[in-house]
C-alpha cells in the first residue's frame, strides 16, 4: 500500500505492505538513526516522534501513520547537536546506539515540561534503555541541557 | 506481522461488520500488546477514524473514548482530580512515555491483562464500559464474564465525584509488570477495595468492603481484621515475579497504609 506522510518536514511517500511496521519502514528507506533494539517494545531505541510525541516504531503500524508527520534525530539536527555537547562534557557518550532516540524524547520532554526536577526527568525518561553509561553522567547532561536557555 | 489486509472504516456498523466476518480479523486499538501477542491477521481493523478519541467530562461524569491513550489519561487533569487521581497514577506507572502514547484503555480492557494495572483503578472506580452491541456492562462483571471478542468496546464512564483515593502498584524495576497492584477509595458510598496481579486478574474484595462500610470507626483492629477478609476473598499464588506469601504480605502493608492515607486525606 502507499502511505503519505510528512518525515523531518519534508512530505514522503512509502510504499509497504498492509503489516509493517514503521520501523522496518523508515530502516528501509535509509533512515538508519532509528535503530533496532528488542524489536518488542521495551528498550525504546526504535523511538521516533509522531506528530511531536516519541512512539515505538517498531510497534506502531506503517498504515496507521498517513498524512502523520514523523521526526527522527536528522529533523531535530541542531537540538541534538547541543544536546551532544553536554554529553561530551560529561563523559556521557559511550557506544551511542541509544542517542538518537534519547535526544528525539529529550526533545519532546523540553517541549512538553517546563522546569522540570531531576525526578520528573527520570520519570519522563523511563523505557530508554542504555546499555553502557549506567544513566549518571546522562543525567547530569540532559540537566545542563535543559536549563542551557542559550 | 503477517497482514492481508490493514482497514479504516469510517462508520461503527463497518468495523463491526468486518470484524464478525472473519475469526482472524482484529480490531487494533494502539497495537502495542498486538505486536507482542499476535502473529498473523486476516484484516486489522483500524478503530482510528471513528472519533473514539477524546475524553469527555459533564459536571458529574467522566467518558473515556476507547482509543484514548493512556498517556492523555494520565495527564488529563479531570482524572487528575478524580478520586486523588488513582487512574492516572495507575497509567503512569506503565513502561515509558513513548509506549503510554500509543496504548489506549479500549486495548488494556479487552486485552484482559491479568497484570493490568488499570483494573483495579477501573474496579474501583465502579467504571462502566459502553459496547458497540451489548451496550453498558459494568466492568466489575465484564471482568467476570466470557471474553467479548466480537464486540467493539466504545468508551469507559466512570462518575466525576468520588471522594478520596489509593493506588499502588508493586514492581521490581520501573519496565516491569506489577507483583501485586492495589486500588482503593471512599466517597459517600463508602469503602471500595480492589486487588489485582495476585498473579490472577484484579476483583473486588467485597467481603471487606462491607466490613469496612458498617465499621463505625477504623482503627488498627478494623484494619487488622479487613486485611484477613481481603485475604480470604482474594487469593494470591506464586509466579515467576512472587510467591504467593510475598504477596499475601504485600496485601497485609498495602491495605493498612492504603486505609490510613485515605483516612487522612478526607477533610
Ligand atoms: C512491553 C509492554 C509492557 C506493558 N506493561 C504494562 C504494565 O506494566 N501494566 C499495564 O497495566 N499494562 C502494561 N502493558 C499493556 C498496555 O498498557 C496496554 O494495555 C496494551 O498495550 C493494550 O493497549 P493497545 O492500545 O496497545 O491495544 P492493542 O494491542 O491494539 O489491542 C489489544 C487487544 O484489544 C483489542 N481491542 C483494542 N481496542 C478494542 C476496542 N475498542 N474494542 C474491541 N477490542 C479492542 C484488540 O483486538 C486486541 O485483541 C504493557 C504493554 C507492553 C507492550
Ligand atoms: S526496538 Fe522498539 S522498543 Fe526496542
Ligand atoms: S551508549 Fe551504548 S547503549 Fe547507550
Amino acid at each position: 500500500m502507499l502511505i503519505k506522510t510528512i518525515v523531518n518536514n519534508e512530505p514522503k511517500t512509502f510504499v509497504c505492505e498492509p503489516g509493517e511496521y514503521l520501523l522496518d519502514t523508515l530502516r528501509k528507506n535509509n533512515y538508519l538513526s532509528v535503530r533496532r533494539g528488542c524489536d518488542n517494545t521495551s528498550c525504546g531505541v526504535c523511538t521516533v516522534l509522531l506528530n511531536g510525541k516519541p512512539v515505538p516504531s517498531c510497534s506502531v503500524f506503517t498504515a496507521s501513520v498517513e498524512g502523520k508527520e514523523i521526526t527522527t534525530v536528522e529533523g531535530i539536527q541542531a537540538e541534538a547537536e547541543k544536546l551532544g555537547h553536554f554529553f561530551g562534557s560529561e563523559g556521557a557518550d559511550q557506544c551511542g546506539f541509544c542517542n538518537p532516540s534519547l535526544a528525539l524524547t529529550v526533545y519532546a520532554m523540553k517541549r512538553e515540561l517546563k522546569h522540570p526536577t531531576e525526578q520528573e526527568v527520570r520519570e519522563y525518561l523511563v523505557g530508554n534503555l542504555c546499555r553502557c553509561t549506567g544513566y549518571i553522567q546522562q543525567e547530569r547532561a540532559i540537566m545542563d541541557y535543559l536549563e542551557d536557555e542559550s | 506481522m503477517f497482514v492481508s489486509e490493514y482497514v479504516k472504516p469510517t462508520t461503527l456498523e463497518e468495523a463491526y461488520q468486518q470484524l464478525i466476518k472473519d475469526k482472524t480479523n482484529h480490531i487494533i486499538a494502539g497495537g502495542a500488546w498486538m505486536k507482542l501477542t499476535l502473529k498473523s491477521a486476516s484484516h486489522l481493523i483500524s478503530l482510528e477514524d471513528l472519533d473514539l478519541n477524546r475524553i469527555l467530562t459533564t459536571n458529574d461524569m467522566i467518558e473515556i473514548g476507547s482509543m484514548v491513550t493512556l498517556r492523555e489519561i494520565e495527564t488529563n487533569e479531570h482524572i487528575k482530580n478524580c478520586c486523588s487521581g488513582i487512574l492516572s497514577l495507575a497509567c503512569h506507572n506503565i513502561m515509558g512515555i513513548n509506549v503510554r502514547n500509543i496504548a489506549t484503555i479500549g486495548g488494556s480492557v479487552m486485552g484482559r491483562l491479568a497484570f493490568s494495572d488499570l483494573y483495579p483503578a477501573l474496579l474501583v472506580l465502579d467504571a462502566t464500559l459502553v459496547f458497540y452491541k451489548a451496550g453498558e456492562v459494568s466492568f466489575a462483571d465484564f471482568l467476570k464474564s466470557p471474553k467479548m471478542d466480537t464486540d467493539i468496546l466504545l468508551c469507559v464512564r466512570f462518575a466525576k465525584n468520588q471522594g478520596k483515593g489509593y493506588f499502588r502498584k508493586v514492581a521490581t524495576t520501573a519496565l516491569d509488570f506489577a507483583i501485586l497492584n492495589l486500588a482503593i477509595a471512599h466517597s459517600e458510598q463508602g469503602w471500595r477495595i480492589s486487588v489485582g496481579a495476585t498473579p490472577y486478574v484484579a476483583s473486588l474484595a467485597t467481603s471487606a468492603m462491607s466490613y469496612l462500610n458498617e465499621s463505625k470507626r477504623i482503627d488498627e483492629v478494623v484494619m487488622e481484621q479487613t486485611v484477613q477478609l481481603v485475604l480470604e476473598e482474594i487469593p494470591c499464588t506464586d509466579n515467576i515475579r512472587a510467591s504467593k506469601e510475598y504477596r499475601e504480605q504485600l496485601i497485609k502493608a498495602y491495605i493498612k497504609r492504603g486505609i490510613k492515607k485515605v483516612i487522612e486525606h478526607v477533610d
